[in-house]
């Protein structure tokens, strides 16, 4: 039992200091400890990562097989916890400067990463929707946090009532897996599970947690709350909705396909490479009459979900690999976005329509160019690092027997491509305004996006072995 | 034998580049001239490097020489290395950039940008014809567009945002099959070296056995969906028609410069992709899908030269020539014997110089006047002698008159087409007399005749800087004219070990099919 407790140590540190700064607020400072809160928190998170990190690099079980600790769990987790920080440290001042810096937002947002945590160790369906739940609920708060707003509001109240229908949808599917199956560990019911004989109720159940699912990675058809929820949301939460939370869904997903449905992989694979195909498409259609830079990054991150379903739909270890590097480098693209977007600024009141950026690279070159880089990275265009994501995944599709996947994943590249270079045109090719966004602030933000943008070119020589940790991740969740 | 000359070469104008971007600042005429010289010494000494590449390159030997490696993630390699057929490109290549850099040096806005794009783009060409690794070809290939890309978006002309879109789209959308193939032979094979490892793709025997696919019945199997995947990107770059309608935008919007580098080298990229993967990886879907092309490279021919005569846009005439002359350059690789391929490659290298000086030629007057209407021009020999005389050699050579570089390509091509396809080769040659009636009408309409127009009263001839950018393509042109021995001989082995293998691979499969049919 001790060392049970060991192994959720990172968990239980990271709940007690978001325990410890709501007393702390709640009875203490109130709002002015909430910038030593938030630089504490991310503090935390960078050293749990590292604890994580050095954590022993086998597999563990723990809790009669609830808990979970093995190379994915440990991958995703650092991304998780890494991303996370530096979404915080860059909401800092947007936050202080609107006034949203409550001493309850760094404590819900690392209540929030304890619940991915949870997730992505997840053994067992009733942990698995343990962790979700104290995700989402804590999602649910920080969409909302701007009260005076009603476009934020609507975001929280849509994100909440739409989540809770997917919760009851994984609800209803992990309660028909556990009748079929007998067991809510994984490790029981993938014994159950076996291709061509699975029963048709545990089909069903698959069907519906596969739903659940799709509702928390924002894929095609379940991703509508999604640009109402980025538009609406400030721009740091909608960073981090980009982020952190879209790492652990998309390995919970890969943890139930794989640690519970690994042997029955022909019956939900043509569903996933629906999900996939959809999304991929749906995202680089949909984002072309976006003049919102959020709703645009909205549709993107759909299409980019789509791209990272394909490695899981291949079936394969490599899939899972490709998806984790993908994930990876995603989130990193986000972050330097994200950053792009919070500098995105005119005498200080936030802009985020496209049209604003007219004429960018002649104030700022160095900005410009960084988001440029960013930008075809994301379009998946050679040399940059988004790329060789792509050819992960491609890779992945087609030894895994879905060519047909890849085809239709190149072709929404080209499409999505388009409104990438949109923002490239207004920032590069427009005409000479008076009216120019501001140029002089945020060296933390220009940080990440230059940091981004570095990683995104010095990355193609051996991206920093993630690589190599993907690969060791990957295998030990498909065996 | 390990030799690192060619990532020098090729990396060089990049660092010069990253040299710019991080250290030079400021927008004043100082940072300017700072700007240009740094991009004309680095071009000038990268082709000087290249001279010494082209020195230590043995023609008699068939495989990859100077070859530099090393590993790099997914299990690929960074692998470059040139043989017979890839050197003159990288040559040419090299050739070309220092005079690009030298006739843009009246750019006023954003010069330090213009010249990084520049820099960017040569590293990016020069790594397609040296690439060894077919995903290093791909990073290489793809990403030539985003330089081209912002060079029309930002320093193109009216129209310049449509056609800079179309450009990107239009060749991404031809690429990204490319990639979908490229994954399927890095499966099949299990490599994605080109050529010289243990296991090679040159070498790799793709499968060619028939097969239904949705109910179509695949003549050639795999090496026809290969070949095809991979004529989508090449076909678009080259371009053949019908896929040909963004040349014409791009190289009108584009900046001279812009359309210099696009005629003289990117086209070229597709040109050499397929002496490079079409015809030697999968031969027997080129001999499946090559009697198509042949025709569709007569159509372009004549077709294109039908478009050019009604031109009212000087670079809009000459993009429509060089589609045509690529006509010829697709012929000669799909009829696949030595002519054939000598002529295509010779085409490819003398038509980088024609066209180039070509789109230089207009870049002349149009900086004087600032319009490509072929109507706003006439007279200009009486006060342009020198542009006549020079514009005159170049509009002969594109006609392909013997004693230019023009006329071996196109006579090697028509030859080998004639061996292989005699309609097609008769239908190509009407060809060879509307390219004529396009150029020399041009001509005419632009040089000759009275100088009646009053703006072009006070015109004033070629400055000295702009003769020295034409004396080398000058040179070249007239020496590879009188001279095709110094391109024959270097490509000779190269071409006749391609041919072969292509000729062994051909009849193999056709041998197999014969057992495969007898046996049902």
């Amino acid at each position: 039992m001790s060392n049970d407790i060991q192994l959720i140590l990172p968990e239980i540190i990271l709940s007690l200091c978001a325990i410890g700064g709501l007393m702390a607020g709640a009875y203490g400072g109130k709002d002015a400890i909430a910038r030593p809160l938030l630089w504490v928190v991310s503090a935390v998170m960078v050293v749990m990562a590292l604890m994580v990190a050095s954590q022993s690099s086998t597999t563990i079980v723990a809790f009669n097989g609830m808990f979970i600790s093995d190379g994915f769990a440990r991958f995703a987790k650092i991304a998780i916890l890494l991303s996370a920080a530096s979404v915080l440290v860059m909401s800092e001042s947007y936050m202080r400067n609107r006034g949203l810096l409550r001493f309850e937002y760094p404590v819900l947002v690392a209540l929030s990463v304890v619940g991915m945590m949870m997730m992505v160790s997840a053994g067992d369906l009733m942990l698995l929707y343990m962790g979700l739940e104290l995700q989402s609920l804590a999602l649910y708060v920080v969409a909302s946090l701007r009260r005076d707003s009603t476009k934020s509001t609507e975001a929280g109240l849509k994100y909440f009532v739409l989540g809770a229908l997917s919760s009851g949808m994984l609800l209803y599917g992990a309660s028909l897996v556990y009748g079929y199956a007998g067991t809510t560990l994984f490790s029981g019911i993938i014994t159950t599970a076996q291709a061509g004989q699975t029963s048709v109720g545990l089909l069903f159940g698959i069907v519906f947690l596969i739903s659940g699912l799709a509702f928390k990675v924002s894929a095609v058809p379940f991703h509508m709350w999604t640009p109402d929820v980025y538009e609406g949301s400030p721009t740091p939460i909608t960073a981090f909705f980009a982020t952190a939370p879209k790492v652990a869904a998309m390995a919970l997903f890969a943890r139930v396909l794989y640690d519970a449905f690994g042997n029955a992989v022909s019956d939900w694979q043509q569903v996933v490479a629906l999900l996939s195909v959809l999304s991929m498409f749906l995202g680089a259609v949909a984002a072309i009459g976006q003049t919102n830079i959020k709703r645009l990054m909205a549709y993107s991150s759909i299409a980019h979900m789509g791209y990272a379903l394909m490695g899981l739909a291949s079936g394969t270890a490599f899939g899972v690999q490709a998806m984790l590097v993908y994930m990876a480098i995603y989130v990193t693209m986000n972050i330097g976005v994200f950053a792009f977007i919070l500098l995105m600024e005119k005498d200080g009141a936030p802009v985020v329509e496209t049209t604003a950026l007219n004429m960018y690279s002649k104030n700022n070159p160095g900005r410009a160019l960084a988001m440029l880089v960013l930008l075809f990275s994301l379009a998946g265009v050679p040399p940059f690092l988004g790329f060789f994501g792509k050819l992960y995944v491609l890779r992945a599709a087609y030894e895994g027997g879905l060519a047909w996947l890849a085809i239709a994943g190149v072709i929404a590249s080209v499409i999505g491509a388009f409104y990438y270079l949109r923002i490239v045109f207004f920032m590069y090719f427009g005409e000479d305004k008076s009216d120019a966004l501001d140029s002089n602030r945020g060296g933390i933000l220009a940080g990440f996006l230059i940091a981004s943008a570095v990683i995104m070119v010095v990355g193609i020589i051996n991206m920093f072995g993630i690589e190599g940790a993907a690969a060791s991740a990957a295998a030990t969740l498909v065996q | 034998m390990e030799n690192n000359l060619l990532s020098i070469v090729t990396f060089m104008p990049a660092f010069a580049a990253f040299i710019l971007a991080v250290f030079l600042r400021g927008e004043d005429a100082a940072a300017q001239r700072n700007a240009k010289w740094l991009a004309l010494i680095t071009t000038s000494v990268t082709f000087l490097i290249s001279i010494f590449v082209y020195l230590e390159f043995d023609p008699s030997n068939t495989g990859f020489q100077l070859v530099d490696e090393a590993e790099w993630l997914l299990g690929l390699k960074y692998r470059v290395g040139v043989d017979g057929i890839s050197i003159l490109f990288v040559m040419l290549t090299t050739f070309m950039m220092p005079l690009v850099i030298a006739a843009s040096w009246d750019v006023q806005t954003r010069v330090k940008e213009y010249m990084i794009a520049f820099l960017i783009l040569e590293t990016l060409m020069i790594g397609v014809f040296v690439s060894l690794d077919l995903i290093l070809f791909y990073l290489f290939f793809e990403a030539s567009l985003i330089p081209m890309f912002l060079i029309i978006g930002i320093w193109g002309g009216a129209n310049r945002i449509y056609a800079s879109f179309k450009f990107f789209l239009y060749t991404f959308f031809g690429s990204v099959l490319m990639l979908v193939a490229m994954v399927a032979m890095f499966s099949d094979a299990g490599t994605t070296c080109i050529g010289g490892c243990t296991v090679s793709l040159l070498t790799h025997e793709f499968g060619s056995e028939t097969f239904s696919l949705l109910g179509w019945q695949v003549v050639g199997g795999m090496q026809t969906l290969l070949f095809l995947a991979f004529f989508a990107s090449f076909a678009v770059k080259m371009p053949m028609w019908p896929v040909h309608t963004w040349l014409p935008d791009a190289h009108v919007q584009a900046p001279t410069a812009g359309s210099v580098v696009l005629a003289a080298i990117l086209l070229k990229m597709g040109g050499y992709g397929f002496l490079r993967f079409s015809l030697p990886m999968f031969p027997v879907g080129a001999e499946v899908v090559g009697p198509l092309i042949l025709w569709m490279s007569a159509i372009a021919i004549v077709y294109t030269s039908l478009v050019a005569l009604v031109q009212e846009d000087m670079k809009k005439l000459i993009a429509y020539s060089s589609v045509a002359h690529m006509g010829f350059v697709t012929m000669g690789i799909f009829s696949a014997n030595q002519q054939g391929l000598d002529g295509a490659i010779f085409q490819m290298i003398s038509h980088g110089f024609i066209s180039g000086a070509l789109f230089l030629a207009v870049g002349v007057i149009y900086d004087r006047m600032h319009t490509r209407e072929i109507d706003a021009y006439g007279g200009l020999v009486n006060r342009m002698p020198v542009y006549a005389l020079i514009f005159m050699l170049f509009t002969m050579a594109n006609v392909g008159l013997p004693g230019t570089s023009g006329f071996v390509g196109e006579f090697l091509t028509l030859m080998a087409i004639f061996q292989v396809n005699t309609w097609v080769a008769a239908v190509a040659t009407t060809g060879v007399i509307f390219s004529a009636a396009y150029a020399l009408w041009l001509y005419r309409r632009v040089v000759f005749g009275d100088l009646i127009k009053e703006s072009l009263k006070s015109i004033t001839d070629m400055t000295a800087r702009e003769k020295w950018i034409f004396a080398p393509l000058v040179a070249m042109t007239l020496l590879l004219g009188i001279y095709p021995a110094l391109i024959l001989d270097t490509i000779g082995p190269s071409v006749a070990a391609l041919v072969e293998h292509y000729d062994t691979a051909v009849a193999a499969a056709q041998v197999a099919g014969d057992t495969a049919q007898a046996q049902n």
